[in-house]
């Protein structure tokens, strides 16, 4: 019999419930967590419109057909069709990759990144710690929009620089939230032991911080999922960020602007996916930071 | 007061500055394209550009460059915009006070909603109104700007036709059109930045409730109004100032947007023309003046927690 056995023998002896991982223990509470639950379905269900958008879509995202140009909602056409006679609902579904995709690549690259210095300047000494802090205090003082405009200006207009773009501006944010984890951590016993038995700094970064930072970063990926899919809609709407005629949410509310007076579907559908979208990622953070760290817990 | 703290603050800005002037100078570098070329149009002859170079200083070394350009943007010369050939600071100037006027109505609007309704969901949690506060912070997070400046203009100047759609009106020439101008703006920047600082509002007085001295004052008998008042939101207060000073940050940004949608002569409209128009020495200003006002903002932001608890020291 192992030790464990033994345990769990003797709880249901005494009567207590059974025990859990750590991993079992954060299930259980994000399972019971309603809001985040809610933003974990609504997070699925856009992920499944973006894997099977050209499935499930009713018409090719640009197919044109001028004869039902400005037709109002209907059975054939749900959320109505645009001044192209383009149907809606299935540009939103297309869009939706567009959106998921510039929001997982553009917060891939800020939490690669952002994390790599947050933990290079916490666990460094104070010179690197200053150097790479001061950056991130100077990207930290553009306003985001304005800096994104400012990278798309060197980068050029497209959705590939928007990514980058948007990359850039949420940065700063996971190298602080990096940064402090990483100076809580480094003095941990664990840590010096590994340090006394000669790991190196990137072993030590690699194998014995990083995977005890990598909670407020998860939360923080969640979050920031939801103001890069705002910000490559703002971007789109200036006409930096998807070139006409690929459907993004930005895109389709700056393209039917004119529109909007005489076919009022055409700026509330779009506008409600983005809503949506971006309650469902809120949520989803919510949820986990919850689940993660209960004593960050929100009253 | 702490003079020590006070000079380490103002050092830790002066740097910050500095590293925006320099990535300011860089944008430019790195921009591909001859500003020399751009200025000149598309009809031009290689000698006329190479003049031109010459003239703007673009054949110096790079540091020398950097050098004059921040020595001229500390005396408030950006250079000359690159399409119009006007003194960019000019434009910076004329610019700037619709962008300040959005910005203070938009902080004073989202104030005004935010305290009343963090404060009252904080003191009755769980209530009615405590989950409608809940429900338009979410929602105001989730909304895109620019979508809530349309769905506003829709309501109000395509269906009731109470406001205009677009424009400025400067308030010098006549108050009541500015007004006019500048409600619909000022109230999409208001209601964003409400829904954020309700959240936090409603979050830093729940916790200072909870202390002992709060059940203390209760103890003593003083009324619900003086226990807030005078005890919950002063200590309450440090978390608020951080949140409506980054807020200012975030505001800043979300200015950019709506005076885009609303067509606001300010710097945020300005650096979207000078990106589109590729005018570099116009979008180094106008991006500078911007990240200079948010280093202010915070550098402001720091002295008040200093001002609001004298046991704050520098980290």
């Amino acid at each position: 019999m192992t030790a464990n056995q033994s345990v769990a023998q003797l709880d249901l002896q005494l009567g207590l419930p059974p025990r859990r991982s750590l991993f079992q223990d954060v299930v259980h509470r994000f399972v019971r967590h309603r809001v985040g639950m809610i933003g974990l379905v609504i997070t699925l269900l856009v992920v499944f419109v973006a894997i099977f958008g050209p499935v499930l879509a009713p018409a090719p995202p640009n197919y044109m057909s001028f004869t039902e140009a400005f037709a109002a909602p209907s059975l054939a056409h749900p959320f109505g069709t645009d001044d192209f006679g383009r149907d809606i609902l299935s540009r939103i579904m297309y869009g939706a990759r567009v959106s998921l995709m510039v929001g997982v690549i553009s917060v891939g690259i800020a939490a690669t990144t952002g994390t790599l210095l947050g933990m290079i300047a916490g666990y460094g000494g104070r010179i690197v710690d200053e150097v790479i802090m001061r950056i991130m205090d100077v990207l930290f003082a553009f306003p985001t929009i304005l800096l994104a405009l400012a990278v798309m200006a060197i980068l050029g207009k497209g959705i590939n620089n928007a990514m980058i773009a948007i990359g850039v501006v949420y940065l700063p944010i996971f190298a602080r939230i990096a940064r402090s984890s990483t100076l809580k951590v480094k003095h941990e016993e664990f840590v010096q032991v590994a340090h006394a038995l000669g790991a190196s700094g990137p072993h030590i970064m690699l194998h014995h911080i990083f995977p005890n930072i990598l909670a407020p970063i998860i939360v923080e990926t969640s979050l920031s999922l939801s103001f890069a899919i705002l910000a490559e809609a703002a971007l789109s709407f200036f006409g930096l960020g998807t070139p006409p005629p690929d459907p993004s949410w930005g895109r389709m509310l700056s393209d039917g602007r004119e529109f909007f007076n005489q076919s009022v579907w055409i700026g509330i559908f779009p506008g409600l996916a983005i809503m949506f979208t971006v309650m469902g990622f809120n949520f989803l953070g919510d949820g986990l930071r919850d689940a993660l760290d209960p004593s960050m817990a929100r009253h | 007061m702490n003079y020590q703290y006070v000079l380490q603050r103002l050092l830790l800005a002066a740097v910050v500055v500095l590293g925006v002037t320099l990535v300011v100078f860089l944008i430019v570098q790195l921009i591909p394209g001859d500003p020399a070329r751009v200025s000149l149009g598309m009809q031009t002859t290689e000698e006329l550009v190479e003049a031109r170079r010459e003239r703007m200083g673009l054949n110096r070394p790079l540091l020398e460059q950097y050098g004059s350009w921040l020595v001229n943007a500390a005396h408030g010369d950006f250079g000359d915009s690159l399409i119009t050939g006007q003194p960019v600071a000019d434009q910076i100037v004329r610019r700037l006070p619709a962008t300040l006027q959005l910005a203070v109505l938009a902080i004073v609007i989202g104030m005004l909603i935010a305290f009343p309704l963090g404060i009252l969901s904080a003191m009755r949690p769980n209530s009615a109104l405590d989950v409608f506060a809940s429900v338009i912070s979410q929602l105001g997070v989730a909304v895109p700007d620019f979508w809530m400046a349309i769905l506003l203009v829709l309501l109000f100047s395509s269906g009731l036709g109470w406001l205009p759609p677009s424009g400025y009106t400067p308030i010098q020439d006549d108050f009541s059109g500015w007004l006019a101008h500048m409600i619909l703006p000022a109230l999409t920047a208001g209601l964003i930045s409400a829904s954020i600082q309700t959240r936090f509002i409603r979050s830093a007085m729940l916790e200072v409730l909870h202390q002992n001295y709060i059940k203390t004052a209760h103890a003593k008998g003083l009324s619900e109004r003086v226990v807030i008042s005078r005890h919950a939101l002063r200590n309450a207060l440090i978390t608020i100032v951080t949140v409506v000073g980054l807020q200012v940050t975030a505001l800043l940004s979300a200015v950019v947007v709506i005076e885009i949608v609303f067509n606001l002569p300010g710097l945020g409209r300005l650096a979207l023309d000078a990106v589109l128009d590729r005018d570099y020495t116009l979008l180094q200003g106008s991006v500078f003046v911007m990240a200079f006002m948010v280093s202010l903002v915070n550098l402001a932001v720091d002295f008040t927690y200093f001002l609001l608890d004298p046991r704050i020291e520098f980290a």
